[in-house]
C-alpha cells in the first residue's frame, strides 16, 4: 500500500506548483486549444484524411495535365482547377466531422462536466476547442495541398504559386466554416454518434442535394438568373466555387448564365459578396453553438 | 464557505432537487447522504455550476451563477468516475490542469506522488487502474491548494483495498481543516470523513445531523457476530437482552447489533455473566447491505 502525506496546503508546497495570477480566458483558450491540437493532430483521421487529401491532389494534378496533352504534372494554374473540387468534397466532411465530434464525444465520456468544473468558462472551452480544431485543419490542408505544390513545382511546366496560395486560404475559411457548422451539431447533440451522423447528412446535402435543389427548382419556379444566384450563394460550397474560380478566371462565364451574370453585375464587388457570405458561415453557426453550449447540460 | 438556499433543480417534469438548504462553514467537513436518485450528485453539479438552477448557492462569498469561474478556483473536484482524456501521460494531465488553474507547475511527479502514484507520471490516464484514476484526479483536485474540496461518491468504482486507501488519505486532508461537501451512501466514509451529514430524499433534505448522532439516527450502527460455544448460548442471549441488547442466534454464535460508539459493551456483559466469547466479528452498517438512510431515519 502507499503511503500518503498530503495535509491541507502541503501538495503545493511540496510539489513546487506556485500561484502565479488568476487564469485569463485567453491563457485558458490557449491551453484548452493547444491540448485540442495534440489530440487531433495525434487522432488516426487526421493522418487519414491528410494522407487522402494529399493522395487525390497529387493524382488530380496528373489526371488534369494528361488530360490537356501535358506529359506529366501540370503548373500550378491547371492543378488549382483540379483540386477545388477535390476541396469540395474531401474539406468539408474533414471538417464537419471534426466539429461535430468534438463536444458530443466529450459529454459523452465525462470529460466536458470534468474540464468545467475546473475555473473556466463555456465560452473559453467552445472557442479554445474551435481554434484546437482549426489548427488541426490548418495543418491537414497545408500540408495536403503544400506537398503538391512541392511536387509540382518539381516537375510542373508552367508554374503559378499565387493561385495554390490563394486556394489554400479559400479552403481554411471553407473549413472553418463547416467546423463551425460541425461545432454547432456537437452542441445540440446528445451522443457524438449523432452528431456525426447529421454532420455526414449535411455534407451529402451541401455537396450533392443543393445541386439537385437549384435545378430542379429552377425548372418548377422558373426562376430568374438574379434568383437563383441569390440562392447558391446560401450553400457554403458554391461560395467557395464561384470564388476560387472567380479569383483563378477573373470571371464566372464557366460556370454558366448564372455566373456570367454575376461577373457583369457585381464585378470586383463579388470578393466582397462571397467574403461575406463564407465569413457568415463561420460566424453564425459558432455564435449560435455559443448561445446552444452555455444554456445545454455539460452531462 | 459554502452556502445553498432553497436549491432546485428540474430534469423535465421531475424535480431532482426541491429546496434543499445547506451552509458549510470554513473547515467543515459535510456529507451529503443517501440512496440513488436522493439529489446527491445533483447538488453537487449545481455547486460547481454544470446545472442550470433555481435558488441561490454562493462559494467563498461568490455568487456561482454570476461568478462561476472565480467561485470554481476554490474548488478541488473529484468525480465519481474521472472521464478524462485517455492517451494524456498522468503527468501531462496534472500540467493541462494545473493550467487551468493559473499555475505554473515544476514538478507534477512530486504532486502524483503524495497521492501515492509514484512512477507512474508517464502512464497514459487509460493504463491506471480506478483506484489510480481516482487517485490522479484528487491530485488535481488540490492543485493551488483550493480551500474547498467537493467529492461525488469517489470511492464507488474502487474495490475494498483502494476505497480504505482513498478514504484514509481524504480522511487526513478533511482533519487538515480544510472544506469539504462530498456524496456518499457508505456509512464508513461518511463516519470517517463528515462532521455533519444531511439525509436527502428524493432531492429532499430529509433530516441532518453531527456525525457523532449519525449511526445511531440510523438504527442499525454496528452488528457484533460473537462466536460461542453452543452450551452457553441461550444463557448469554437472556444476559444481553437483560442489558438492552436484541440478539439473535446465528450458525456458530449470536449477532447483536450495537452502536458504533459502544461496541465493547457487549463484551463486558457477557465477562460480568463469565460467558466466554471464543472470537468476534465487526459487521459494519453498509456490509449488513441495503441501509435506506430516511427509511432508517423515520424509524
Amino acid at each position: 500500500m502507499s503511503s500518503f502525506t498530503i495535509g491541507s496546503g502541503s501538495v503545493m508546497a511540496a510539489c513546487g506548483v506556485d500561484r502565479v495570477r488568476p487564469p485569463s480566458a485567453a491563457a485558458n483558450i490557449f491551453t484548452i486549444g493547444r491540448r485540442e491540437l495534440r489530440d487531433a493532430v495525434r487522432s488516426r483521421w487526421f493522418i487519414l484524411y491528410t494522407l487522402a487529401f494529399t493522395g487525390l491532389g497529387l493524382s488530380v494534378s496528373y489526371i488534369s495535365a494528361a488530360s490537356t496533352g501535358g506529359s506529366g504534372l501540370s503548373g500550378f494554374g491547371r492543378t488549382t482547377a483540379g483540386l477545388i473540387n477535390l476541396v469540395l468534397l474531401v474539406v468539408p466532411l474533414m471538417a464537419l466531422t471534426a466539429g461535430a465530434g468534438s463536444i458530443a464525444s466529450d459529454r459523452e465520456r465525462g470529460m466536458l462536466s470534468y474540464l468545467l468544473a475546473q475555473p473556466v468558462t463555456r465560452v473559453e472551452v467552445l472557442i479554445g476547442k474551435y481554434l484546437g480544431l482549426a489548427g488541426s485543419l490548418f495543418a491537414c490542408i497545408t500540408l495536403g495541398l503544400g506537398l503538391c505544390a512541392l511536387i509540382v513545382a518539381w516537375k510542373g511546366e508552367a508554374t503559378r504559386p499565387q493561385s495554390l496560395l490563394w486556394l489554400t486560404g479559400l479552403t481554411f475559411v471553407l473549413a472553418l466554416g463547416m467546423l463551425s457548422v460541425g461545432m454547432l451539431l456537437s452542441s445540440v447533440a446528445r451522443r457524438a454518434s449523432g452528431a456525426i451522423g447529421t454532420a455526414i447528412f449535411l455534407w451529402l446535402v451541401f455537396v450533392f442535394a443543393t445541386d439537385l435543389v437549384l435545378m430542379a427548382g429552377t425548372l418548377a419556379f422558373k426562376l430568374r438568373i438574379q434568383e437563383l444566384f441569390a440562392l447558391s450563394l446560401v450553400n457554403p460550397l458554391q461560395v467557395f466555387k464561384m470564388w476560387s474560380l472567380h479569383s483563378a478566371e477573373a470571371s464566372l462565364d464557366v460556370l454558366g448564365p448564372a455566373g456570367l451574370y454575376a461577373s457583369e453585375e457585381y464585378g470586383p464587388m463579388l470578393h466582397v459578396i462571397f467574403a461575406g457570405c463564407l465569413l457568415a458561415w463561420v460566424v453564425l453557426p459558432l455564435v449560435v453553438a455559443g448561445a446552444v453550449f452555455s444554456r445545454r447540460s455539460p452531462v | 464557505m459554502i452556502r445553498i438556499r432553497e436549491l432546485v433543480k428540474t430534469f423535465g417534469r421531475s424535480r431532482a432537487v426541491d429546496g434543499v438548504s445547506i451552509d458549510i462553514a470554513e473547515g467543515q467537513s459535510v456529507a451529503l447522504w443517501g440512496g440513488n436518485g436522493a439529489g446527491k450528485t445533483t447538488i453537487i453539479r449545481c455547486v460547481l455550476g454544470l446545472f442550470r438552477f433555481g435558488g441561490t448557492i454562493e462559494v467563498g462569498g461568490l455568487d456561482v451563477r454570476r461568478s462561476g469561474k472565480r467561485a470554481r478556483r476554490l474548488i478541488g473536484y473529484v468525480p465519481q468516475e474521472l472521464g478524462f482524456y485517455d492517451e494524456l501521460r498522468a503527468a501531462e494531465a496534472v500540467r493541462f490542469f494545473a493550467r487551468l488553474k493559473g499555475l505554473r507547475s515544476r514538478n507534477e511527479g512530486e504532486a502524483l506522488g503524495h497521492v501515492g502514484l509514484v512512477g507512474h507520471e508517464h502512464k497514459r490516464v487509460r493504463e491506471l487502474s480506478g483506484g489510480m484514476k481516482q487517485r490522479l484526479a484528487l491530485a488535481i483536485a488540490l492543485l493551488g491548494d483550493p480551500p474547498i474540496l467537493i467529492l461525488d461518491e469517489v470511492t464507488a468504482s474502487l474495490d475494498a483495498c483502494g476505497r480504505d486507501e482513498l478514504v484514509q488519505l481524504l480522511s487526513r486532508l478533511s482533519r487538515g481543516g480544510r472544506t469539504m461537501l462530498f456524496a456518499s451512501h457508505r456509512v464508513e466514509e461518511v463516519s470517517s470523513l463528515a462532521n455533519r451529514v444531511v439525509m436527502l430524499e428524493r432531492g429532499r433534505a430529509v433530516g441532518e445531523c453531527g456525525v457523532e448522532s449519525f449511526m445511531p439516527r440510523l438504527g442499525l450502527s454496528t452488528l457484533l457476530h460473537l462466536h460461542i460455544v453452543e452450551s452457553a448460548r441461550v444463557e448469554a442471549m437472556t444476559t444481553l437482552r437483560a442489558h438492552g441488547f436484541a440478539p439473535r442466534l446465528n450458525g456458530v454464535g449470536l449477532m447483536v447489533p450495537v452502536p458504533a460508539e459502544q461496541k465493547a459493551a457487549p463484551f463486558r456483559v457477557l465477562a460480568q455473566a463469565r460467558i466466554a466469547v471464543d472470537d468476534f466479528e465487526l459487521i459494519r452498517a453498509s456490509e449488513v447491505g441495503g441501509v435506506h438512510p430516511t427509511q432508517e431515519v423515520a424509524s
